[in-house]
């Protein structure tokens, strides 16, 4: 097994998911299986060959620095499931 | 109190917001204090599908500072994503740099307690996105909830990461100054600490002297002065100190500073925050920083302090302390730089821009860029003591006067009749009548009581309305007392 169960529960919690005991045996599973594959794609020989960051090979896409209208505060707050006094409310998150 | 016993290791990463007029990453305005959420667009408000584009000037920004504080350019770098939930980073990630950083190994050089010269080693310097802010507490149920503000988010900072070279907090105080005034000098930051353009925090271990590992460390965040900065590292050495002596373990952990109370308290509830499972950011392409970029802003760069105050010294021949002073703030060296341009004498010029001008700016809390005096002005002034025209003393009074009516100072001269008097036979006149008039202090001086010398000067200086030249006043003064 390239990945433990525990490891999958931990990712999950990082990534805010509540799994199922079912899923985390599945997920377990499926996610071995990619590190096994990619276990596999290390059998290439890399050597002298720049990691690839970006699948488009391009370069330094650039603004200049001048000021543009942004979309106002009701636009910016037409999402957000709860508002209040011009701002996104979310739950109390200090004591 | 035990600290003694160990030695105190700190290592400082400071926040340093960019001046630019837009965010990093989108168009919207940077400006501090607007309505909350008017400045936010679909990219900083991390909405699905908007694609962030690099501000130029952020990168330019970010090679001058690296430029300045000796790092290493990387001809390519790349952003990643740093992920983590909280309210105020709309995305779940915030955009910064990681193996990538746009500078690296770099080093200010600060002075320490005994006065020595010691070198700081920088780690990197990367650019990332700032988080938006959260405000508690307001309106009548804001008890249960918390308010985001993402007018911040977005807004460009440079992340500077020092080696753990600093020693004591004085050490990290020195470094921050140093770093702080840089920035300000480079024109990349405006330096206000209150506002938060320039935040640290701050890495603290202690060890036994002579250990060679570092112990476990702490880090302080939350702190927003030069001041609170030493209080907390103090009080964290301490605290650390404490728990060695009675023979535990620190635990790595970050703190906030209180500054009402001076003390560090644990940070919970941020668990896991280590795990950030950065990966290149794939909506922003990798940068290439040309040779030639970098030679362009070399170009551009400004004398920085280190170097405006040998300069001072060589050309100007003023005092290593004065030239620091001078120094301290780009404005004001560009003031006595102009100044002393149009009058040439050094240590007058700084004697005035310490003295007087600084004094009224601090008075009237104005900044010297908007001085009413303008070096121009100081010069013509100064000249004017040169020329025998007016007094040191005289000069303050015009001075006083060109600062609150902006005149040059010979037409004040000329209106007030300030004047000096040179010609010895109204001088002899004043004296004379001065002595008429002080017969019993005469003979006091004849007698021997030399301080009364003092007296008739004042008495003349009074009756000529300070216009009398001071030495011419002296020479005569001295001849007719003797008799």
């Amino acid at each position: 097994m390239k990945i433990t169960r525990a490891e999958v529960e931990h990712v999950a919690k990082l990534a805010r998911l509540a799994l199922q005991e079912s899923e985390l045996d599945a997920l377990t599973g499926q996610m071995d299986a990619i590190l096994d594959y990619v276990e596999k794609l290390k059998e290439l020989d890399t050597d002298g060959i720049v990691p690839t960051s970006h699948a488009v090979p391009m370069e330094n896409a650039f603004r200049e620095d001048a000021v543009k209208d942004s979309i106002g505060v009701d636009k910016a707050l037409s999402n957000a499931p709860e508002s209040g006094d011009g701002c996104f409310r979310v739950p109390r998150v200090i004591e | 109190m035990g600290s003694s016993k160990y030695e105190v290791v700190i290592g400082l990463e400071v926040h340093v917001q960019l001046t630019t007029q837009t965010k990093i990453f989108c168009g919207c305005s940077t400006r501090f204090g607007s309505a909350p959420n008017s400045q936010t667009c679909p990219v900083c408000l991390g909405l699905p599908g908007a694609l962030p584009v690099l501000n130029r000037k952020v990168v330019e920004y970010a090679i001058r500072t690296g430029l300045a504080t000796h790092c290493a350019i990387a001809p390519r770098s790349v952003f990643a994503r740093k992920n983590y939930f909280y309210p105020d980073l709309p995305k779940g990630y915030q955009i910064s740099q990681f193996e990538l950083p746009i500078c690296e190994h770099g080093h200010l050089e600060i002075e320490t307690e005994d006065g020595g010269p010691k070198t700081i080693g920088i780690t990197r310097i990367h650019m990332e996105e700032d988080a938006g802010k959260l405000l508690h507490g307001e309106g009548p149920e804001a008890g249960s909830s918390s308010f985001v503000d993402l007018n911040r988010a977005c807004t460009p900072l440079l992340e500077i990461v020092s080696e753990p070279d600093m020693r004591s907090s004085d050490e990290a105080i020195a470094y921050l100054k140093k770093l702080h005034q840089i920035v300000m000098y480079l024109g990349v930051c405006d330096g206000n600490l209150e506002e938060g353009s320039f935040r640290c925090d701050a890495n603290v271990s202690i060890r036994p002297w002579g250990q060679k590992e570092f112990g476990t460390r702490a880090e302080l965040k939350n702190i927003n002065s030069f001041r609170f900065i030493k209080q907390a590292i103090d009080y964290e050495v301490e605290r650390q100190a404490d728990i060695l002596d009675d023979g535990g373990k620190v635990v790595q952990e970050t703190r906030l500073f209180d500054s009402v109370t001076g003390m560090t308290r644990s940070m919970r509830g941020k668990e896991e925050a280590h795990d950030y499972r950065y990966f290149p950011d794939p909506d922003l392409v990798p940068l290439v920083v040309s040779p030639e970029w970098v030679e362009q802003v070399r170009q551009e760069l400004p004398e920085l302090p280190e170097a405006k105050v040998a300069r001072f010294i060589r050309e100007f021949g003023i005092p290593r302390y004065d030239a620091e002073v001078l120094s301290a703030d780009r404005a004001m060296a560009e003031y006595y730089d102009a100044t002393v341009a149009r009058h040439g004498n050094g240590k007058l010029c700084a004697n005035w821009v310490m003295g007087e001008v600084q004094r009224r700016l601090n008075e009237d809390g104005v900044a010297i860029s908007d001085s009413p005096v303008t070096p121009e002005l100081l010069a013509a002034l100064l000249g004017r003591i040169d020329d025998n025209t007016i007094s040191g003393k005289i000069a303050k009074t015009v001075f006083e006067e060109m600062w609150r009516s902006g005149d040059a100072p010979d037409k004040i001269i000329e209106e007030k009749g300030l004047k000096q008097v040179t010609d010895t036979g109204a001088i002899e006149q004043i004296i004379d009548e001065v002595i008429a008039a002080n017969l019993d202090q005469v003979e006091e001086y004849r007698g021997g009581k030399d301080k009364v010398f003092g007296f008739f000067v004042g008495q003349v200086m009074k009756a000529s309305k300070g216009k009398a030249n001071p030495a011419a006043v002296n020479e005569m003064l001295k001849k007719k007392l003797q008799g």
